[in-house]
C-alpha cells in the first residue's frame, strides 16, 4: 500500500491501482453522506478532481493521484456512503485506475512514512 | 482537511474543561472555543438527541436582564412582537429590526415577573446591548455574565431534568420558571433549538460544571456539539442568524410573520412603532416578493449555503440562494432552506440548484422537514 499527501491510499492490483481514502482522512471528514464517483473510461491527469465526498461537515474532493484512466468505480458507495467511515481502507475503495506509468508509485509514501506524515 | 483555526485567543465557557474531559473537538465559534462534536460524531449525536436527550453548552449566547417599569413597552419599540401581552412565566420569540425591516438579531424574551430575561445570539450580543441601551430610556440593560446556559433537548429531556429538578415536569412549551438545585437558582425555560421537547437552563457559573455532570451521569443524556445542533435545528426548520436571517431579510420574507401578533399589525391596538414597520406591515398585507422556503434536493447530494438556485436547468440568472443546507440524519436525506421569488415559493415547485457546475433538481417543501415534538 502507498499513501499520498492528500490522504489517499493506493493498492496495486495486477496492472491496476485501487484508490481510496485513509482511515485518518475518514475520521477527519466525519460521517460521509454523499459520494460522487468519476465516469468510467475517463482519462485523468494527476491532481484532477475526480470524486466528491460530502460529510456532515463539508464537501471535499478526491484528486487523481497519477495520470491514467479510470477503469472501475465502486458503485456501492453511492447507495451506502457510510461505508467510507466503516471500512475506509477495505470495502470503501473509490475507483481503479490504469496508470500511464506504474513507476510513479515509487514516489508515494510507505505506510510508515504516512504515519509519520500525519503525526 | 486542516483542523480549525487557532483556539488561543478565544473566550472559553465555564464548561470548557468538561468538554475536553468528554473528548470534544473544539472549534472557534463567535469568538468562543466551542465543542463542534464529541467522540460519537455529528450523526450519532443528532440521532441520540432525537431518540433520548442531548446536552448542549450554549453559554456563549448572550443573557440579558431588562429592568424598568415600562421595559416591555420600551422593548416593543425595537421588535415587532407583543411583549406587553406576554404573561408572567411565559417566553416568546422576537427579532430586532432595522429601519429597512431587516433583522439585526433574533432572540427569546421571557417575562420573569419583575424583569424581562433575554437570550440573544453570541455574535450579536455586544451590538444588541448597545442597541437597547441607545433606544430604551428608563430601562436598565444588564448583561448576565456569571451564568452558564445549558440546553437539554430530546424526548427524554423531561425525565432527565425532572430527576434533578422535579418541578419542571409541570412546565409547558415556552413556560419559564425558577427552580432550586443544590442551593443554586436555575432559570429554566421549556424551549430549545432542535424541534424536540426540552429545556434551556441558565445556571450560576460556580454550579454549572456539577449540574452538567449530574445530567450527563444519567444514561439517557449525552453531550452534543455544534455540528449536530445545526443539523437538528435545520430539520426543525429553524433559522440560523447570519445565514437564513440577516439585515437583508425581513421577518415576513423569512416566513416569521407568525411571530408578529395581531396587536402590532395594521389595525392592531399597538400597530407598528418598531423600526421598519412600514416595510414589514405592508409585506404582511401584500405578501413579500421573496420568501424563505424548505427545499428537498433529489438524490443524496446536499445543497449547502451559497448554492445558487435557478428556475430551470438552462436559465442564466439565478432566482435565489440556499442559506442553510446539510444532510438530515433523521430524515435520511439532504435538506436546504433558501429564498425564492414568491411565484416559485409554492409547495411542490421544482427549482434547480447548481453544484459543481451541474444543475440538480430540488422541490419546495413545507417546513419543518421533521415534525416538532414540543410539549404544548
Amino acid at each position: 500500500m502507498k499513501y499520498t499527501e492528500e490522504h489517499e491510499w493506493l493498492r496495486v492490483e495486477g496492472d491496476l491501482v485501487v484508490v481510496g481514502i485513509t482511515e485518518h482522512a475518514a475520521e477527519q471528514l466525519g460521517d460521509v453522506v454523499f459520494v460522487e464517483l468519476p465516469e468510467l473510461e475517463t482519462q485523468v491527469a494527476k491532481g484532477d478532481e475526480v470524486c466528491v465526498i460530502e460529510s456532515v461537515k463539508a464537501a471535499s474532493d478526491i484528486l487523481a493521484p497519477c495520470d491514467g484512466e479510470i477503469v472501475a468505480v465502486n458503485d456501492a458507495l453511492s447507495d451506502a456512503p457510510g461505508m467510507v467511515n466503516d471500512d475506509p481502507q477495505g470495502d470503501a475503495w473509490f475507483f481503479k485506475m490504469k496508470l500511464d506509468d506504474m513507476s510513479v508509485l515509487d514516489d508515494f509514501m510507505s505506510e510508515d512514512e504516512y504515519k509519520a506524515f500525519i503525526g | 482537511m486542516a483542523e480549525g483555526g487557532q483556539n488561543g485567543d478565544l473566550q472559553r465557557t465555564v464548561l470548557h474543561d468538561l468538554h475536553l474531559d468528554l473528548g470534544a473537538k473544539m472549534v472557534p465559534f463567535a469568538g468562543y472555543a466551542m465543542p463542534v462534536q464529541y467522540k460519537p460524531g455529528v450523526m450519532a449525536e443528532h440521532l441520540h438527541t432525537r431518540a433520548q436527550a442531548g446536552l448542549f453548552d450554549v453559554s456563549h449566547m448572550g443573557q440579558v436582564i431588562l429592568r424598568g417599569e415600562a421595559a416591555a413597552a420600551a422593548l416593543e419599540r425595537l421588535v415587532p412582537v407583543d411583549l406587553q401581552g406576554l404573561a408572567e412565566g411565559r417566553q416568546r420569540y422576537a427579532m430586532f429590526t432595522d429601519e429597512r425591516g431587516g433583522i439585526l438579531d433574533d432572540l427569546m424574551v421571557a417575562n420573569r415577573g419583575d424583569h424581562l430575561f433575554l437570550v440573544v445570539n453570541a455574535a450579536c450580543k455586544e451590538a444588541d446591548i448597545a442597541h437597547m441601551r441607545a433606544h430604551m430610556d428608563g430601562v436598565t440593560v444588564t448583561p448576565v455574565t456569571d451564568r452558564a446556559l445549558i440546553a437539554l433537548q430530546g424526548p427524554l429531556a423531561e425525565a432527565a431534568l425532572a430527576a434533578l429538578v422535579p418541578g419542571v415536569a409541570a412546565m409547558r412549551f415556552m413556560d419559564v420558571a425558577t427552580y432550586d438545585w443544590d442551593g443554586a437558582a436555575l432559570w429554566v425555560s421549556r424551549s430549545g433549538y432542535t424541534g424536540e421537547d426540552g429545556f434551556e437552563i441558565s445556571v450560576p457559573e460556580p454550579c454549572a460544571g456539577a449540574f452538567a455532570r449530574a445530567l450527563l451521569a444519567r444514561p439517557e443524556v449525552a453531550p452534543i456539539g455544534l455540528g449536530a445542533r445545526d443539523s437538528l435545528r435545520l430539520e426543525a426548520g429553524l433559522c440560523l442568524y447570519g445565514n437564513d436571517i440577516t439585515r437583508d431579510t425581513t421577518p415576513v420574507e423569512a416566513a416569521l410573520g407568525w411571530a408578529i401578533q395581531k396587536v402590532r399589525r395594521r389595525g392592531g391596538a399597538r400597530e407598528g412603532g418598531f423600526p421598519g414597520a412600514d416595510v414589514i406591515l405592508r409585506q404582511l398585507e401584500t405578501g413579500p416578493e421573496r420568501r424563505r422556503v424548505g427545499l428537498r434536493p433529489e438524490g443524496r447530494a446536499p445543497m449547502r449555503a451559497g448554492t445558487q438556485l435557478f428556475a430551470d436547468d438552462t436559465a442564466d440568472t439565478p432566482v435565489g440562494t440556499v442559506t442553510s443546507g446539510a444532510y438530515g440524519p433523521s430524515i435520511e436525506a439532504p435538506m436546504s432552506m433558501g429564498y425564492l421569488p414568491a411565484a416559485l415559493s409554492a409547495t411542490g415547485t421544482q427549482v434547480f440548484g447548481e453544484l459543481r457546475g451541474k444543475r440538480h433538481p430540488a422541490r419546495v417543501v413545507d417546513l419543518p422537514f421533521r415534525p416538532a415534538g414540543y410539549r404544548k
